[in-house]
């Protein structure tokens, strides 16, 4: 069998790393051949959706590529897309899928070398991990199956607005002129990643048949109680309800959403 | 409508000569793309932006109905502009062409690899046929301007922006904070190379500006805020407390550079005797600097300190500065002692090196340090000096007596530079100077239209350089204002009206003050002030805002086109 070649896409912004990825072609620096470039006008462009919908279509490693702090080209879309990607990095954790197949950094439009070096970098750490559990032939339907939870999780309003909101939030005030520790805020946002995640994979589980908390909580390898609790809110908010009661057990089946 | 056909894409592969024809394997990429959905027609040229290249381009649009066009050659940074002007020629919206880069991003990238490479080139004609067809025309709004212009800053650059923009015809504005123009010009002795004094230079520029009844002067006035867009910009100034505000159709920033005070560095501060080369001007100017016998200069002070969060940069003006005070002070005390302390000198320029020259011929004396080892200044009484260095061209350790220590300190960016920088919706670079949006393709522009930068409010510069990058920036800023209006591109964001919510989210991320909520709470784009960089389409958490041009779907086509899955 010839050697793995995995699939890397990679988003890089115009003005900087798509510039450093030019020079690096200009200098004539010779890199792995497995990247291919999406141009995007700023890295802070990329919805969380968007490497997660790449994933699951079977790629093993996403790059986004911005403008170092600080020489954003739109004063700090970079920094937008950090948190982006740090919040993309927990749901991933949650999914199965390596999280390091994903990665964040910055090249500046003076950088070829370092386009280059990264590129390549990444590329023998994709290989390392090997090809992504998805893709193939025989994809990992579970985690398949997760990886849509978390991109459900990643379109949903409360998550987004949290992560929209983060810079507002630890560095600037609210409406009551509080401010949030950064620390704070990220337990914070470990919590709701991984409730959001529960939330969605529970909803997609309960698309195709009714299921009791039981075998919700078989499914997302979580116990019985934690299951419910998250029940009790996606009932609150429309997400599910009691299809039929077997015995003394009922049975929950997704609502449609919107 | 016509965008509703089902596209008939046209591929042109280019040999850029042997650039890529000699890695890519072109007919194979040619005959692959013939394979590719909605892909009507594909040819190769030996080099597609050639007259004969563009013409083909031209004719396959008529003569094959095409709808989009790709073309796989360079880099869309440099060519882009060119293919898209044949598009326009022959009828066809430039935003429905789309660029494949097999020459940065392939043929000279794995040039040892041709069968990788070809492979490579497939798929990224793949990805971008998948996004052309997805792709729609644009219309550019088109604005009219106001032909006026602010400058902030009455130092040389501004003066010269203010004077050069007001022959050219347009009223100019011209704020500056203090009492009298000039800037740092007015602190400054003698300049260099031309040994003449700044204040005759200076009342040179002060009566091209007073003279000139297109410029209105606001002094000990401060520019309080800024709204609106190019053509469109309504800027309040602060004069003493009183607000007035004016209609300008473009700005440049000439806010200049302060000079950093080297607290706690060399003794600066402890010992009166040391100071900085700025103060020295001062006091030559003032006439008050007393009998030298021996006077050392230390280069670098707090300069291209080489550390993380440190001045990094070179402030470029010290060397020749230091060289020009230290023959001025061999000029006024011939029998003084003067030695440079330096890590590297750098009298780059027309007619510097000559200057360093003349230094050498008059025995000032360059000793060479290291960065991680440098001079020690040690205070002695009575004022005096003494300067202890690793010189490190001899290897050996000097101690140098000293009645006068001259620190050659960086220019810094002014403090209120921050506050400019939020309010012009501009950016600045990670040495805190103002942040050019292209280095080489557009040195004096900013990122945000109608508004461009000069002097040393963008990077430590000579007295003629700043001048000349004040001429360039009014003649950029002439150039929307003689054409009356112009259009902006058509990468913006729109917001679905049925899905917004009115959270507010896309309002606060916004860096250029684009987008407002309406009298029924929905968030509104203002089209000319969109810069389309895509964070409010990133993070909208309703999914209520679309990318022109870079939409979710375009972007994803490009990106799972190679792919497999659903």
């Amino acid at each position: 069998m010839s050697e793995f070649e995995p699939k890397i896409i990679g988003f890089l912004c115009n003005w900087c790393s798509y510039a450093g990825a030019d020079l690096a072609g200009v200098s004539r620096m010779q890199y792995a051949s497995n990247i291919r470039v999406v141009r995007v006008m700023c890295s802070g462009r990329i919805d969380p959706i968007i490497p997660l919908e790449v994933l699951m279509r079977g790629a093993d490693g996403v790059i986004v590529l911005g403008c170092h702090p600080a020489d954003c080209h739109y004063v700090e879309g970079n920094l937008h897309e950090e948190r982006k990607i740090k919040m993309l990095k927990k749901l991933l954790a949650l999914t199965g899928l390596e999280p390091e197949r994903l990665r964040l950094d910055w090249v500046s439009a003076s950088e070829g070398q370092r386009f280059a070096q990264i590129v390549t970098e990444f590329t023998c750490q994709i290989k390392k991990l090997g090809p992504s559990p998805v893709s193939g032939k025989a994809p990992n339907q579970k985690i398949l199956e997760n990886l849509q939870a978390a991109k459900n999780a990643a379109s949903d309003f409360r998550l987004r607005v949290l992560v929209g909101r983060e810079r507002e939030l630890t560095e600037k005030c609210n409406v009551y002129e509080e401010k949030m520790p950064q620390d704070e805020f990220d337990s914070l946002l470990d919590e709701v990643v991984e409730a959001e995640f529960v939330r969605q994979k529970i909803h997609l589980l309960t698309q195709t048949e009714p299921l009791s908390v039981k075998a919700l909580a078989e499914a997302t390898e979580l116990k019985p109680a934690a299951v419910l609790k998250q029940i009790v809110s996606m009932r609150r908010r429309n997400m599910i309800t009691v299809d039929h009661v077997e015995g003394t057990t009922p049975l929950y089946r997704a609502l449609e959403v919107g | 409508m016509s965008e509703n056909r089902k596209p008939r894409i046209g591929v042109f592969v280019c040999h850029c000569g042997v650039n890529i024809g000699a890695v890519v394997n072109v007919p194979e990429v040619v005959e692959y793309a013939k394979t590719l959905p909605n892909v009507a027609y594909a040819e190769s040229n030996l080099y597609t932006c050639s007259s004969e290249g563009l013409s083909k381009i031209k004719e396959a649009i008529k003569k094959y109905d095409l709808t989009q066009v790709v073309v796989a050659s360079c880099t869309p940074r440099t060519h882009e502009p060119v293919f898209r002007g044949a598009c326009e020629e022959a009828g066809l919206n430039k935003y429905l062409f789309h660029m494949a880069n097999i020459r940065e991003h392939c043929s000279w990238v794995h040039a040892k690899e041709p069968k990788k490479a070809t492979q490579k080139a497939k798929e990224i004609v793949k990805m971008a046929v998948a996004r052309a067809a997805l792709l729609e025309p644009q219309t550019e709004p088109e604005i009219d301007i106001q032909p006026s212009a602010l400058v902030i800053g009455g130092g040389v650059s501004g003066m010269s922006a203010a004077a050069s923009l007001a022959r050219q015809g347009f009223a100019v504005h011209l704020v500056e904070k203090e009492k009298t123009l000039g800037g740092k010009l007015n602190d400054l002795y003698k300049l260099c190379p031309i040994d003449k004094l700044s204040s005759e230079i200076l009342e040179e520029f002060v009566q091209a500006v007073r003279s000139n009844p297109n410029v209105t002067l606001h002094t000990s006035s401060t520019v309080k805020n800024v709204e609106g867009f190019v053509g469109n910009f309504k800027a309040t100034l602060d004069h003493k407390g009183k607000e007035e505000t004016i209609d300008v159709g473009t700005i440049i920033v000439a806010t200049g550079a302060d000079v950093l005070k080297p607290d706690g560095m060399y003794c600066y501060g402890k010992c009166k005797n040391v100071i900085t080369q700025f103060e020295l001007e001062r006091l030559m100017k003032e006439n008050e600097l007393k009998t030298l016998k021996n006077v050392v200069m230390i280069q670098c002070a707090g300069a291209r300190e080489g550390k993380e969060g440190g001045r990094n940069y070179c402030s470029r003006i010290c060397c020749a500065t230091a060289v020009k005070n230290a023959l001025e002070i061999k000029e006024l005390y011939p029998s003084a002692e003067v030695a440079v302390l330096y890590r590297d000198m750098q009298t780059y320029g027309k007619d510097f090196e000559e200057y360093y020259q003349k230094a050498r011929e008059k025995y000032v004396q360059f000793i060479r340090f290291d960065r991680d080892d440098p001079p020690e200044v040690i205070a002695k009484p009575r004022g005096k000096c003494t300067v202890k260095v690793h010189d490190i061209l001899i290897n050996d350790i000097l101690e140098l007596d000293a009645d006068l220590v001259v620190l050659s300190t960086p220019l810094v960016q002014i403090e209120e530079a921050k506050e400019l920088s939020k309010m012009l919706r501009v950016p600045l670079g990670a040495d805190g100077f103002f942040f050019e949006a292209h280095v080489k393709l557009r040195p004096v522009d900013f990122a945000t239209d109608g508004i461009f930068v000069c002097g040393t409010a963008h990077s430590p510069k000579t007295i003629p350089e700043s001048i000349a990058q004040a001429y360039a920036s009014a003649s950029r800023a002439g150039i929307p204002m003689a054409m009356k209006h112009v259009r902006t591109e058509a990468i913006t964001s729109i917001v679905d009206e049925d899905l917004c919510t009115g959270c507010g989210t896309c309002v606060k991320l916004c860096p250029y003050n684009a987008i407002r909520k309406d009298e029924f709470g929905i968030a509104r784009v203002n089209d000319v002030l969109c810069k389309g960089c895509g964070v409010c389409a990133a993070s909208c958490p309703e999914k209520a805002i679309t990318m022109r041009h870079f939409s979710d779907k375009q972007v994803l086509a490009e990106a799972t086109a190679t792919l497999g899955g659903s």
